[in-house]
């Protein structure tokens, strides 16, 4: 319970200080804004109300793409992970050209994949299941080589296949490590979604920011961050829900 | 099934771990290992169960010498329980009979008929931090038998409990083996489990090891524990076996 109070009773304390700050024009002053750059909360929280039917479709935009992006690096990235666990060759070949992979920024190749797969859904979707892809991937890999030898040799002498190895021991020693990386692919998701986005589309949130920052939408913009945030803590907290009925041992 | 270890010989690497091994233990009959730590002893158990082929030497099983062979005839106890916490007590103890084929529902019932006599009724369905350390071995260990193999390989198999429970389980072990005898390759570091389990002891030395002296102990698997340790013979033999320890660490 305390857990769950303090943050939120941290949330409402800052959201009191902007309204304060804000609504007596101390922000305005201080940094010699015009007055409608800092909504306060109070018209942030109404701009989120006004707006709710746009927030809600382009919301639903970012979510799809980001469910979409997330499935997809979460289908390679344990496949993949499954694979350089099986043949040593291929981790040995792959591994370090996917820890190097990661030095390419996004910025970089996000448009080159718009020039290539045009304005719609699926240059987001390979952008957000590029960024997934390493933490799901290195984690499962990590996971997979976790579990104790001893175990797989108990294992062989008690008959096992390589697939029964696989089935009873090392993909369920894999799940928690498995769950991190989803975990942390949960986070840079939506990151990934707004940045694809602001390269190129004509809806989801991201959209709506850019073009909001165009138009001095500055309230608007606030509450699209708002629901961005929400989005991805509820993505956050399923996957943790997810976590605690799959790996029920820990 | 009878156990014959010729010339057995083992590096790893530039590593020697064992040198020329010569031992035999009689079908139903407990071999006991005891050895200074880090001499070799699990590797020796490895080799025998068919986990690995030794550099030199041969080891036969029922007069079967292939690492797959022995594999096939030879079930492997790790030191440590190894319980899969994924999986119920019963589940665990199955895991043999499930890897052979056999169907859930049945695997449970076969291995479910031996939790009463193992002390374990009522645990069936308890998670592995759910059981005391006692049981949790009772429940590798009948996981070991439950394969059905004439060979069973322990490895240190209460290595990890208290005194009192180490003797407890000595005691059972004992009666375990007298109700349903095995052939029974047993490495431990401790003398007196050696010698009251085993039907003939093998003294091992310091890496490489060889073996320094064998003995007969006075009354394998008596039914009263206590007074079998502390008869004038197995006193005797205690002292002998300790010394050749001593040796042998040198």
């Amino acid at each position: 319970m305390r857990r769950r109070l303090l943050p939120l009773g941290l949330i409402a304390l800052l959201l009191g200080l902007w309204q304060v700050a804000t609504s007596t024009g101390a922000v305005v002053d201080a940094f010699d804004l015009e007055p409608f750059l800092v909504p306060s909360t109070a018209e942030v929280a109404s701009a989120l109300w006004e707006n709710r039917g746009l927030l809600a479709d382009n919301a639903w935009v970012t979510l799809r793409e980001i469910l979409l992006g997330l499935g997809l690096a979460l289908a390679v990235g344990v496949g993949f992970a499954v694979l350089m666990h099986r043949w040593r060759v291929l981790r040995d070949a792959a591994y370090p050209l996917i820890v190097a992979s990661q030095t390419i920024p996004i910025v970089v190749i996000s448009p080159i994949l718009l020039v290539w797969f045009g304005y719609g859904m699926t240059p987001k979707v390979v952008v957000i299941a590029l960024i997934c892809f390493f933490p799901i991937a290195v984690n499962a890999l990590d996971g997979l080589r976790s579990v104790d030898p001893q175990a797989v040799k108990m294992m062989r002498s008690l008959d096992a296949s390589r697939w029964q190895r696989f089935r009873r021991v090392e993909a369920p020693a894999a799940l928690p490590s498995l769950f991190t990386g989803i975990k942390i692919a949960v986070v840079v998701a939506p990151i990934g979604a707004v940045f694809a986005e602001w390269v190129g589309s004509s809806s989801g949130l991201g959209h709506l920011i850019q073009s909001d920052t165009a138009n001095y939408q500055v309230a608007r913009q606030f509450a699209t961050v708002v629901v961005l945030s929400a989005l991805a803590l509820a993505l956050i907290g399923l996957v943790a829900l997810a976590e605690r009925r799959v790996v029920r041992w820990r | 099934m009878k156990l014959e270890l010729a010339g057995v010989t083992h590096s790893h690497g530039e590593l020697q771990t064992l040198a020329s091994i010569d031992l035999e233990a009689a079908q139903d009959s407990v071999l006991g290992l005891v050895g200074p730590s880090g001499c070799g002893k699990s590797t020796l158990l490895e080799l025998i169960c068919g986990l690995a082929e030794p550099s030199a030497g041969t080891i036969a099983v029922g007069g079967a010498s292939t690492a797959e062979e022995r594999l096939a005839r030879c079930a492997f106890m790790p030191q440590r329980d190894l319980l899969l916490p994924w999986y119920s007590a019963i589940d665990n103890a199955a895991l043999a009979l499930r890897n052979q084929g056999m169907r859930r529902a049945e695997a449970r019932a076969a291995a479910g008929a031996l939790f009463e006599r193992f002390g374990l009724a009522g645990f069936e369905r308890a998670r592995a931090d759910e059981l005391s350390g006692g049981m949790r071995q009772r429940v590798a260990f009948l996981r070991t038998l439950v394969a059905g193999k004439p060979v069973l390989a322990l490895d240190e198999p209460f290595a990890a409990l208290d005194a009192i429970t180490r003797a407890e389980m000595q005691e059972w072990l004992a009666a375990a083996l007298r109700s349903d005898p095995r052939t029974v390759v047993l490495v431990t570091h401790d003398v007196e489990e050696a010698l009251y389990l085993s039907d003939r002891v093998a003294i091992l030395s310091a890496r490489p090891a060889r073996v320094v002296a064998e003995l007969s102990p006075p009354a394998p698997r008596a039914a009263d524990r206590d007074a079998a340790v502390t008869d004038p013979e197995f006193v005797v033999a205690r002292e002998e076996a300790m010394r050749a320890l001593r040796e042998g660490s040198r």
